[in-house]
């Protein structure tokens, strides 16, 4: 009876006060976009066209996108997270559906065997530039998951991880210019180079958090970058360096067709390499160390976990997947210069690992993947990609601050035996307290 | 005397928040450290964990049957490894891991195994591991709070929380135990399982307690001798009977119930 009504007016209520918030943010926004949506200087006639029409889009497009933002927050505010909560029912459902999904882990042989399948045949059928757009995409997978262990598991916000790729890549092809090392030599060396530049960037920053850490380790990624630049004796500066060779079997000689699916292949064969050290990792007392640090630093220390080394071990394994990521960089794009390697590049890496879930190995693919493939899929917005980008960002913090793919905690069994043993061994607990 | 602090000093700026302070306790003893908020309490067992450098002052310790090693200026997790270890007075959990998880952290500084371990997954590392999840929920059941391994820690309800952080302690093999306000928020019921878990780690774990806490009733049933902290400085040691008395102690706490 009353329930209802009482229900209903806060509803109203609510909904009249989205309505005015709504309404100011829309012309706010048509008075900021006024001279770009509104005026045109018509060149030709010297005089200004006015696009009223405009400014009512404007208007009415703001006013509805502010509205249904509101409202989404609110429902997520109202227990929409948790799929039980008191949330409304349809979006609920949806997301209790994503939950399952996405906690059914565990491949089974049939679903591998199908990718397995999807991925040995791309390059044959989807044919040059789809190869290559999928070798991109698996570059930023690689760099995805090495920034991980930094960001996702060690907790650092590091803002520099660009510069370890362009030191991989610039390492492979100054060796092989220089000493002719070949691409195979130059992976191991590649990855060492990265990891220990990575290390002794580390030990100076070991004391700093949070927001000084991405300031000194951005600083320092520039720094890299005009190094590279103006060292030009050595590193050919903007200019850059040309002709590195690609990736052979050794002692075969291949068309660029078969060389480019040979790279897609080393590329595969990398992930899949990545994903298996980073899985153990995470599963061993290393893993465990890093999740305590980027906890509670203070905590982990009292427990006696040695948190430098911690912190050092993080980056040093995160390096080491740059600098190999760098050499097969080098090796397919065969010229390299220090443009390749600006902030805007770290950026996306760390947009990769955040939107597809801090942690979580799968969510990091995804995410990566979807950054990288669908610009490219999508050239013709290419002048709203930047748009694009930022708007996916900023929706996924607020809605799903965990990532695309959450990371969960991985669950140990105790046998009964093993249950039995330890309560007689802890003394009979119902005796005192 | 498993520790031994002498003149120890803690400076903030202008503030000395402990003002040479000596303190012994002795193996298998079980001390509590009271005083009013801000007397300098938590910054003292900051000091001894390493977690502060003190100004002044030094810290030995002695885990029976070796010999006395001074930790003044030691890093926390050495500390740690040492056989000193603590909870804290606002807990804290790694909240995102499962309670299991938070105690086998307590075990890492007993582990050896490191990347090339986890990466190949030697049989020794193997070992190491099983034994791991072993030796952490036997710390769990010695709190009594194993039926929750698997659940993530920041859902544990207030009292096992605390708890939670007790095994994680235990499982660093210590012979000295800090506990920063152990009881702070807990319900009657959860006060006196604590006293009995307090009680049973001592006798049947051979292990010397060192407590911080306001519960005056708890301090007074549990510990045999209590120091008693005001603005930095002691201003008593003895047994419960003789605090009690204590005009000093009395003054200090001018209002509350010391009786109790
Ligand atoms: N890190 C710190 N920096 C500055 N002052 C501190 C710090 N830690 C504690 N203090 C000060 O030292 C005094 C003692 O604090 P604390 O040891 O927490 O007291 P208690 O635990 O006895 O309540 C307080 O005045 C507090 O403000
Ligand atoms: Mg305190």
């Amino acid at each position: 009876m009353s329930d209802t009504a009482q229900t209903i007016r806060p509803t109203l209520n609510r909904h009249v006060d989205f309505a005015r918030r709504s309404l100011l943010i829309s012309i706010w926004f048509a008075i900021l976009t006024f001279p770009i949506m509104v005026m045109r200087a018509d060149v030709a006639a010297r005089s200004i066209v006015w696009r009223w029409s405009n400014l009512v889009w404007v208007i009415a497009g703001t006013f509805v996108g502010s509205w249904i933002w509101r409202v989404a927050l609110e429902r997520k505010k109202n227990g929409g997270g948790n799929p039980s909560g008191p949330g409304s029912r349809g979006i609920a459902a949806v997301r209790a559906r994503i939950a399952i999904l996405t906690r059914q882990r565990h491949f089974t042989l049939g679903s591998f065997i199908v990718l397995a399948v999807v991925i040995g045949i791309f390059p044959f059928a989807g044919g040059m530039w789809q190869t290559n757009v999928m070798i991109t995409a698996l570059l930023y997978v690689v760099l995805g998951l090495g920034l991980n262990i930094i960001i996702g598991l060690g907790g650092m916000l590091h803002i520099g991880y660009i510069a370890f790729y362009a030191l991989g890549a610039y390492s492979y092809a100054l060796l092989n210019q220089q000493f002719g090392l070949n691409f195979w030599m130059a992976l191991p060396v590649g990855a060492l180079i990265g990891g220990v530049a990575s290390l002794l960037i580390g030990i100076p920053v070991l004391r700093l958090r949070g927001d000084y850490l991405a300031i000194v380790t951005l600083a320092f990624a520039e720094i890299t970058r005009l190094v590279l630049e103006n060292w030009a004796d050595v590193t050919g500066g903007t200019a850059g360096i040309r002709s590195i060779p690609r990736p052979t079997i050794p002692g075969m000689r291949m068309t660029l067709p078969q060389t480019t699916v040979f790279i897609y292949f080393t590329m595969i064969a990398l992930v899949v390499f990545t994903i298996f050290v980073v899985r153990r990792l995470e599963n061993s007392r290393i893993g465990r160390q890093f999740v305590a640090m980027k906890e509670d630093v203070i905590a982990a220390q009292a427990m006696g976990v040695n948190v430098a080394k911690t912190k050092l071990t993080a980056l040093g394994l995160g390096g080491v997947w740059a600098g190999m990521a760098g050499v097969v960089f080098a090796a397919r794009t065969t010229f390299i210069n220090p443009a390749s390697f600006s902030v805007w590049e770290s950026i996306i890496v760390l947009c990769t690992v955040v939107l597809g879930g801090m942690g979580s190995i799968p969510g990091v693919i995804v995410g990566a993947l979807v950054l990288i493939l669908v610009p490219e899929y999508l050239r013709a917005f290419v002048q709203f990609r930047m748009l694009l980008f930022g708007a996916i960002l900023v929706t996924m913090m607020v809605f799903r601050p965990g990532g695309i793919i959450q990371k969960r905690r991985r669950a140990y069994t105790i046998s009964s035996v093993e249950k039995q043993q330890a309560v007689t061994e802890s003394g009979d607990l119902s005796i005192e307290g | 005397m498993v520790l031994d602090v002498r003149g120890l000093t803690m400076d903030f700026g202008g503030l000395r928040a402990v003002d040479h302070v000596d303190l012994q306790i002795n193996d298998g003893e079980i001390v509590a450290l009271i005083g009013p908020n801000g007397a300098g309490k938590t910054t003292f067992f900051n000091c001894v964990t390493g977690m502060y450098t003190p100004t002044a002052g030094s810290v030995t310790i002695q885990k029976p049957g070796t010999d006395p090693r001074t930790i003044t200026n030691m890093r926390p997790h050495l500390i740690t490894a040492q056989g000193l270890a603590r909870t804290f007075q606002n807990i804290r959990l790694f909240p995102e891991m499962t309670v299991l998880e938070n105690v086998m952290i307590g075990r890492d500084c007993r582990l050896r195994a490191g990347i090339l371990g986890a990466i190949f997954r030697d049989k020794r590392t193997r070992a190491e591991e099983e034994q791991v999840v072993l030796d952490a929920y036997r710390a769990l059941e010695i709190v009594g709070i194993g039926k929750w391994a698997n659940e993530t820690a920041k859902n544990l309800p207030y009292g096992a929380q605390r708890k939670l952080e007790i095994a994680r302690a235990l499982a660093t093999e210590p012979f000295l135990v800090l506990l920063d306000e152990p009881a702070a928020g807990m319900n009657p019921q959860e006060t006196r399982d604590l006293v009995g878990l307090i009680r049973r780690l001592r006798s049947e774990h051979n292990l010397s307690i060192f407590l911080i806490e306001h519960d005056m009733s708890l301090v007074m049933t549990l510990s045999e001798r209590i120091y008693v902290m005001d603005y930095g400085k002691l201003i008593a040691v003895g047994n419960p009977a003789e605090v009690r008395k204590n005009p000093a102690v009395i003054k200090a706490y001018l209002g509350e119930d010391v009786s109790a």
